[in-house]
């Protein structure tokens, strides 16, 4: 027995069917209270059809799907190294003219004319709503968090705070909680934006200053107890902000300039545009900041804290930067949530949104701004289509299981992204480097 | 002063009546939290890593112990006398097995595959909060989003007094539980081989495995370790608080509060900083509303971190006794 496990062949056998068992269990039908044996025993007994051929039950589909997925991981381990040579190699051409500051414009400005007129080529309401209230907001979401995780290197599990805290300074502002109105006036949401990202920047600093001196795991824990604390508040302070029912009286954003006048009603793509202005400013703003001294100072902080300080960088003080400065996105859509849905409460601002951001971040790659926004945009199309069109089974909490799964494969087999940073990728490389021994290699080698 | 001066000395007059009933109270959850904190405290000591998933070992066993539970008690009549004693019993073996084996598996999985590669930090971080969100995710759809709620009139009634504070019969299977895997604990820690090689590799993991001691074997066994007491104390909270998917996150954060309190690293600092943790939260009872418990054993967490992180005993990494 102890000899065949050893065997590296049957090992994988043994783990490639124990992973499919897992997804088995995943994709399967759900338990209830009434009967929680149901999902174990229908996810592996329940029949099924065998890719349209024959009905099976579907521990045999999966024993079969185990099979080829074995013998993929075979073929990989042995030929791996030289198929992913041939895809590089292939790859050359593509990947130089990438590196071409013209194409590299070229390439920004389709995607950005496909993003202007993509309301009018997807026309179904459903679709319309979801880009703005799904994709745009996440991607405003993800690209701030990707300041503070991917550009300074630094975990914060709370990051949905600032967000509520955008969410609510809207409703402040125009007038809609309990509590009198910022400027004793309800104010159009408009007047909400600057405040808004006033507001949560301050927030950062203050939640910043005294937490940014611990070290990363303890920052973690703290920013997630934060997130916790500011729902538990949120429901609980009714005279402030409207307890557990929020507000429902946020008023649709509006332009009254002289001949100007515009307002923004339900329909979503208004919101769409006003949106994408704003993920471009952000966009624009966070990659002049991380090629800036200040992003060059994160990326020393992150490398190497005391390093870093030995040359004269205070790491608190732009630690504190990196996160108010990545709390102003999240301010900003914030206000945009509050103002097109009209309503806020605080189950919306859960534990569960602080995760699924920080999945975004990392499936596109850490601190590569293009990496996150394709990201956002992928897993949450996907998403959408899911909830829109789901296969038989599929629940929408079932989302948040593969995406906790989805972390941890991310971490064993890419943990760069999809579209690594190159910086990024390169730490990540010379760490593991150091330890197996060939740095030099590394260091001197070409870091293609 | 007036108004301060009124509400301060009412609600001492009321800590003054609750006092014993409160710090009762306190003492179980105290060692509760401080079972919990061992499993973040041993992880520590080894990988010098917080285990973001530890509050789903806590889950699992809380799930396994009711699934027992309900097996053997049904919707009949719960058990009184010696059978109900011999029902807690299995329900924290069977609770601290599960624990067990998810942190096995979790170490498996999330863990040493990253560090093989030696990667860094942040990678087992997100591995680790990856792991917690699908295990609890993957509990809420088998098991329903509902809670459970454990048959449980046969812990409920008052043993014995302390200064006229009723002791509930679910307290003293606390104390007594906690008390037996704290000392046993102890003892395999400080005196034999096995906790020889756990202090070790928490002084340093380079030079132990150069002595001789196999470096996976013995984390595999502090997780092992860390999850049978995580495991246990899920199943003796579900008892009194039902079980549900989520239970394990606060339940957790408020034992890594302990262990951070007491000194993280250090084993009876995980105790110790259990106890006062509870101690101290179930006194504040009488001053704040029910709703911010949370929130003031997260002051506490977020004070003890800045003022002294190293906690009340100090990190004595590998000198886990």
């Amino acid at each position: 027995m102890r000899v065949w496990l050893t065997k590296a062949i049957v090992r994988r056998l043994l783990i490639t069917q124990s992973i499919v068992a897992v997804i088995e269990l995943m994709t399967g039908p759900a338990g209830s209270n009434s009967q929680p044996v149901y999902g174990f025993s229908h996810s592996f007994g329940e029949s099924s059809s065998f890719f349209g051929l024959f009905r099976t039950q579907r521990w045999v589909t999966f024993f079969f799907v185990g099979l080829i997925c074995w013998g993929v991981a075979s073929f990989w381990i042995s030929q791996g190294s030289r198929v992913r040579k041939s895809v590089h190699d292939a790859l050359a051409f593509p990947r130089a003219a990438t590196q071409k500051r013209p194409v590299r414009w070229g390439a920004m400005a389709v995607l950005l004319g496909f993003a202007i007129i993509l309301p009018h080529v997807e026309t179904a309401p459903f679709w319309q709503a979801a880009m703005v209230e799904q994709i745009a907001v996440y991607v405003l979401l993800a690209i701030g968090l990707n300041v503070v995780v991917g550009f300074a290197g630094l975990l914060d599990l709370g990051y949905v705070a600032f967000y509520a805290i955008g969410a609510y300074t809207t409703a402040w502002v125009t007038g809609a909680l309990p509590t009198p109105a910022l400027f004793h006036h309800a104010l159009n949401p408009f007047f909400a934006i600057p405040v808004a990202i006033a507001i949560v920047m301050i927030a950062g600093i203050i939640l910043g200053a005294p937490t940014l001196r611990l070290r990363g795991d303890y920052l973690a824990i703290v920013t997630l107890g934060f997130g916790e604390i500011i729902t538990i508040f949120a429901n609980n302070l009714y005279g402030i902000t409207g307890g557990s029912l929020g507000s429902n009286q946020i008023p649709h954003p509006s332009i009254h300039l002289g001949p100007i006048k515009y307002i923004w009603g339900l329909a979503p793509v208004p919101y769409y545009y006003l949106a994408l202005g704003f993920v471009v400013l952000f966009i624009i703003i966070f990659s002049l900041l991380e090629r800036s001294r200040v992003g060059r100072a994160w990326t020393a902080i992150r490398e190497d804290e005391v390093a870093a300080e030995s040359v004269g960088i205070n790491p608190l003080k732009y630690k504190v930067m990196a996160f108010a400065i990545g709390a102003a996105s999240a301010g900003f859509a914030g206000v945009l949530t509050a103002s097109q849905l009209i309503f806020i409460f605080p189950a919306s601002f859960t534990l569960q949104f602080s995760i699924n951001i920080l999945v975004l971040v990392i499936l596109g790659g850490m601190g590569s701004i293009a990496g996150v926004v394709f990201g956002a945009i992928l897993i949450q199309t996907v998403t959408e289509f899911l909830f829109h069109s789901p296969p038989s089974g599929y629940q929408p909490q079932d989302l948040y299981i593969y995406l906790g799964a989805l972390l941890v494969a991310m971490m064993i087999f890419r943990p760069s992204g999809l579209i690594p940073s190159k910086r990024r990728q390169r730490e990540i490389r010379l760490s593991e480097a150091e330890h197996e021994g060939h740095l030099d290699e590394v260091l001197t080698g070409d870091d293609t | 002063m007036g108004a301060f001066g009124h509400y301060l000395a009412a609600h001492l007059d009321t800590l003054k009546s609750e006092f014993w009933a409160l710090f009762v109270g306190g003492v179980a959850n105290g060692l509760l939290y401080g079972m919990i904190a061992v499993g973040y405290t041993l992880v520590y000591g080894v990988l010098r890593l917080i285990n973001f998933a530890h509050s789903e070992i806590f889950m699992s066993g809380g799930f396994a112990g009711y699934f027992v539970l309900r097996y053997f008690v049904g919707s009949g009549a719960p058990p009184a006398g010696m059978s109900s004693v011999g029902l807690i019993i299995l329900g924290v073996l069977v609770g601290g097995l599960v624990g067990a084996i998810v942190a096995t598996v979790l170490e498996r999985v999330a863990y040493r595959p990253l560090r093989r590669r030696n990667a860094p930090k942040l990678a087992y971080l997100i591995s680790a909060i990856g792991a917690s969100y699908f295990l609890f995710n993957l509990a809420g759809k088998e098991f329903g989003h509902l809670a459970y709620s454990t048959p449980q009139p046969y812990i409920n009634h008052p043993v014995f007094h302390i200064f006229g504070a009723p002791v509930q019969m679910y307290f003293v299977i606390i104390f007594l539980v906690g008390l037996v895997m704290f000392a046993s604990l102890d003892r395999i820690i400080s005196k034999t081989r096995l906790g020889r090689g756990i202090r070790a590799v928490a002084q340093d993991a380079e030079t132990a495995s150069l002595m001789g001691v196999n470096i996976d074997r013995t984390i595999a066994i502090t997780f092992i370790v860390g999850g049978t007491l995580g495991g246990a104390a899920g199943f003796l909270f579900g008892l009194n608080f039902g079980v549900v998917y989520t239970m394990g996150f606060v339940p957790a954060l408020k034992a890594f509060t302990a262990a951070v309190l007491g000194g993280i690293g250090n084993l009876r600092g995980a105790m110790i900083g259990g106890l006062i943790l509870g101690i101290f939260e179930s006194l504040s009872l009488v001053f704040v509303q029910a709703a911010y418990i949370d929130v003031v054993a997260f002051g506490i967490l977020v004070t003890v971190l800045l003022v002294r992180p190293t906690g009340i005993l100090g990190e004595r990494l590998g000198r886990a006794a």
